[in-house]
């Protein structure tokens, strides 16, 4: 392969990287500070990439689509955790694993009946629907361009809320230790369910992100979820560096491994990264805690 | 009251036609995929099936029906299980249906064993067409090479050189493009099998890209023809290589969710909702004032489904206990299909036109298919030499 | 929590859905007969998982894998001929154990849910091998001519035979299982599952214990596989697709871990429901989703710990 096909699949992979760690990072909030396993992230994914089409398609307008999603999706994650989740926090992860398989199985047929069986389309907005001519006769989908800038964006924001502000203080405090944060007076019951709301930010983000590049329609967040799965857990569940740089792993190792091997083995190459890490470091490349 | 007066008798004479010759009524099992993701074939050809009892007169061969659904689960052993129900417990009298080839070689076997006719509504797997042929299976659709075999043969009439293919890695998609292969003489610079529900393809475009073919042949069905066609546009791929297909992929149930991505691409098919013929234009009128949509392919092979069981029933007077009879009468193919023109091969499999089609935008708005040509006319499929059955 | 608070009812429920299944080829038509067989089979998968689930406290979301290998074992030598049970059958159980020698000793390296992920990618790297085997059947599968035979002893091909003979091994295994649970062997097990740390210091090789431990219960999952390929006389990737192993670990909660008997019963209850629902509806999933998310929340030992009472916290 020459240099220059080369860095073009380099973007293909930062760029699937970038998907997985807007997918990753919540989970690994969730995870990290709730000790909740949700399998239903998928779901809140798959409702962002809808509610946006839908308002593109009414209104013509992407941004409005950004605008509205992000808080509805927003508020529908809270619901789930007001209504159901809440009562999962101390339950083994085998009772959250099953009632989170429940809640997708739940949204799928949901969407099914709100939005109908065929799947739904959303246009690439009209400003990024060009190409960047990287060098003469090399070009790059602009939108794909928008989804690195963004991903990175957001690992940015969320580094900052960490390690600059009260909740991100709050955050890694229940990271580590989820009694303790109680035992101080914080208001713990508050701050699950606004990590909850940011994930469910995060996620439906990733997929009003992917809606334009990708089919939106059902099950489109299982197809996503393992792979965001594998992502924490290589990272090192809890912790937001881990899911940043094995996201970059995981995109990168996809996209060459398809690329450079044949079908059969390119399916595997994810899972082969991952029972290797695992073997050689049991709790992930960063263990949060534990 | 005339009419009153004919209903009547119409009762009265089946009345006693049916008493006279066995079955009172018609139980028809339909097992499709009808849950999980994959679930919009299944519900497509089931609505082209319904609507094709209506047309009989709520009825498959005189004969009042009973429509018992059954959900595969797209897995091949609840398949068994879901023939196993309908044929022991439901006592259906003919099954159709049948979205995917897995779950089509799991059951093929298990329901014509028992005695049954199994009509496919829509897999048509190369064992079953060859070797594996069966007496008392029929498919109505397609045998599954036939639609690539004719773009293959498109692409080979245009004088393209170099092709480049793509498919996703299962059985269907190697079938796919065996098809092409066939008849496509020129040089393959490329083929690649990608990952089953794969979403996203931009490292095999750059491949592509760097490849520099004539024309791109793939076969990505549902959600991946989605993913796939929407981003070869956006990749600017679309206005320096064209891009060929099969209806699977630009099928109607589809279309409305690619956008003007799909626009100008052309395809094959055995079937487009513009054929011309008198009970292609009754299908598609009748079906848009039902459901409110243009058929798909799909709903049309279910349609036909119907159509078929109810000449085959008729023709042997709606007795169902005389097996040779009733094959006799399903070989025939006697009803007037959608695609105009329809005949059985001695594989079962249908001997039929081929189209090449044109995506377009119709008055309303609506993306659709445009019929362009011929590609082939009386085809038969590659593996009926190898079918013993005369 | 090994202890139930009514060891009687345990031992009547027991009792009772043994002998109804014993006289289901009595009164139900050919259609029940294929059904219970079928869900016979998955009960055992069932219990193979509760034994490294409920007692050994290690969640496998990878077991149908050990099933797929069974049945890929059967399918492929029936292939080259291999048609009698007496071979197939043993070599379905070795593959099995075979390949959870290796798995195991990997993943166990792990815990919690780096055990859950990594078990997932072993079984996702087989379903991608057989997904890719292209000589037998590839993504689409392969059909079984006929089903195994026993030397001329017993014709499993009669439906009513076949029943009886999973009936017997299922009930044979839950005995055996039974038994190895109360045993020496089956209390350190437990014993690693509430604390591993202890039992560690207390001079227990707990890796070995539960390496020893998952490999029993993949033989056992790789001999219902054998079972399930000659029920449905077709073999296919599907069988070792991760919704499958998604479909078993919801039996072995729905009916309640640590039971043996539970998961069960919690294959007899999913597989029930899921027929009867699945008949009267094509939306069954929003009703079987929100019964499930019941189940979890209101019946924490699942439908076993209804039926026999709570169970005491363990």
């Amino acid at each position: 392969m020459d240099p220059l096909l080369i860095f073009i699949q380099g973007l293909n992979g930062l760029q699937l990287g970038v998907m997985l760690f807007l997918m990753a990072a919540g989970l690994t909030l969730v995870f990290g500070v709730m000790n909740l396993i949700n399998l239903a992230h998928g779901s809140l994914y798959m409702m962002g990439a809808y509610l946006a089409a839908t308002v593109q398609q009414r209104t013509g307008s992407f941004l409005l689509a950004v605008l509205l999603a992000i808080p509805l999706t927003t508020m529908l994650g809270m619901l789930v955790e007001v209504t159901a989740l809440r009562r999962l926090y101390k339950r083994d992860h085998l009772d959250q694993v099953l009632a989170t398989f429940a809640l997708i199985l739940f949204f799928n047929e949901l969407v099914r009946i709100v939005w109908g069986p065929q799947a739904y389309f959303m246009a690439v907005p009209e400003l990024f629907s060009g190409y960047f001519s990287i060098l003469p006769g090399v070009s790059y989908p602009i939108f794909r361009l928008v989804i690195i800038g963004v991903g990175l964006a957001v690992a940015l924001l969320l580094y900052l809320i960490v390690s600059r502000t009260r909740l991100g203080m709050l955050i890694r405090a229940g990271a580590t230790n989820r009694e303790m944060v109680g035992a101080l007076g914080v208001n713990i019951q508050l701050l699950y369910t606004v990590v909850f709301g940011l994930g469910a930010a995060l996620a439906g983000l990733a997929g009003i992100m992917a809606g334009p590049i990708l089919s939106v329609e059902v099950g489109m967040g299982e197809s996503i979820i393992i792979l965001t799965f594998v992502v924490i857990v290589i990272g090192g569940i809890g912790s937001i560096r881990g899911a940043l740089i094995a996201s970059m792993l995981v995109g990168l190792a996809d996209t060459f491994g398809r690329v450079l091997l044949p079908p059969a083995l390119a399916s595997m190459v994810i899972y082969v990264l991952m029972a290797g890490v695992l073997c050689w470091r049991p709790q992930g490349l960063f263990p949060a805690y534990g | 009251m005339r009419r009153r007066f004919v209903v009547l008798a119409a009762v009265l004479l089946l009345g006693w036609g049916a008493s006279a010759h066995g079955a009172e009524q018609l139980k028809v099992g339909y097992i499709a995929t009808m849950s999980g993701p994959a679930a919009s074939l299944g519900t497509d050809i089931l609505d082209g099936f319904k609507l094709g009892i209506k047309h009989c007169g709520d009825q498959l061969g005189g004969l009042p029906v009973e429509l018992v659904v059954g959900d595969d689960q797209l897995k091949p052993d609840v398949g068994v299980q879901v023939a196993s129900r309908m044929m022991e417990k439901d006592k259906v009298d003919i099954v159709t249906g049948i979205v995917f080839s897995n779950v089509m070689m799991a059951v093929a076997g298990p329901i014509t064993d028992a005695g049954l006719f199994l009509i496919s509504g829509n897999a048509g797997p190369s064992p079953l067409a060859g070797e594996g042929c069966l007496p008392n299976f029929f498919a109505v659709s397609w045998q599954n090479d036939q639609t690539h075999e004719a773009m293959g043969k498109y692409l080979q009439d245009q004088g393209v050189k170099t092709l480049y293919l793509m498919a996703p890695n299962y059985q269907a998609g190697k079938d796919g493009l065996a098809g092409v292969k066939r008849y496509f003489k020129g040089e393959i610079v490329g083929e690649v099998y990608t990952k089953i529900n794969q979403p996203d393809y931009a490292a095999e475009l750059t491949q592509l890209r760097a490849a520099k073919p004539e024309a791109v042949f793939v076969f990505y069905p549902g959600g991946m023809g989605i993913n796939f066609v929407k981003q070869y546009a956006q990749s600017g791929l679309k206005e320096e290589i064209p891009l060929y297909t099969t209806a699977f992929t630009l099928d109607q149930s589809v279309l409305q969710a690619m956008g003007d991505a799909a626009l100008g691409l052309k395809n094959s098919s055995f079937w487009s909702p513009d054929l011309k013929n008198p009970a292609n234009e009754k299908f598609v009128a009748d079906f848009k004032a039902t459901y409110q949509r243009i058929p798909s392919l799909f709903a049309a092979q279910g349609y036909d489904a119907a159509l078929l069981i109810d000449s085959a029933v008729r023709a042997v007077n709606g007795d169902l206990k005389d097996q040779d009879k009733l094959r006799e009468a399903f070989r025939k193919a006697d009803f007037q299909s959608v695609r105009g023109e329809f005949k059985f091969n001695h594989n079962h499999f249908p001997i039929q036109d081929f189209y090449i089609r044109e995506v377009v935008e119709n008055e309303d708005g609506v993306l659709t298919n445009k019929l362009l040509g011929v590609a082939f006319e009386d085809h038969a499929d590659a593996y009926a030499a190898q079918c013993p059955m005369k | 929590m090994a202890k139930l608070k009514f060891p009687r009812l345990q031992q009547l429920i027991l009792l009772s859905v043994v002998v109804l299944l014993a006289f289901v080829p009595l009164f139900g038509d050919l259609f029940y007969l294929r059904l219970f067989t079928r869900i016979m089979i998955y009960a055992m998968v069932a219990l193979s998982l509760d034994i490294i689930l409920g007692y050994g406290g290690m969640v496998s979301f990878g077991h149908a894998a050990f099933f797929g290998l069974g049945a890929y074992t059967v399918g492929i030598l029936a292939r080259f001929g291999v048609a009698s049970a007496f071979l197939a059958w043993p070599a379905a159980i070795l593959v099995s154990v075979l390949l959870a020698a290796v798995i195991g000793a990997v993943s166990l390296r792990t815990g919690g849910v780096y055990f859950i992920m990594i078990t997932l990618a072993f079984a996702q790297m087989l379903y991608y091998f057989f997904f890719s085997l292209d000589v037998y059947g590839g993504s689409d599968g392969m059909p079984m001519v006929a089903r195994n035979t026993f030397a001329g002893l017993i014709d499993i091909n009669r439906h009513t035979t076949f029943y009886y003979l999973v009936f017997g091994i299922m009930v044979l295994i839950l005995f055996v299982a039974l038994r190895l649970m109360q045993s020496r062997f089956g209390m350190v097990i437990q014993g690693i599952r509430d604390n591993e740390r202890r039992m560690r210091s207390l001079g227990f090789a707990t890796y070995r214990y539960k390496l020893v431990c998952f490999i029993i219960s993949a033989a056992v999952a790789g001999l219902a596989g054998a079972l399930i390929a000659n029920q449905t006389l077709y073999v296919s990737p599907s069988f070792l697709h991760w919704t499958r192993s998604g479909d078993i670990l919801i039996m072995v909660i729905l009916g309640g871990m640590g039971s043996l008997v539970g998961p069960m019963l919690g294959a007899l209850c999913l597989l029930l429901t899921e027929e009867v629902l699945s008949g009267y509806t094509e939306h069954w999933m929003i009703v079987l989703g929100p019964l499930l998310i019941v189940v979890v929340l209101f019946a924490r030992h699942g439908i076993y710990g209804l039926l026999a009472g709570t169970k005491q916290s363990g």
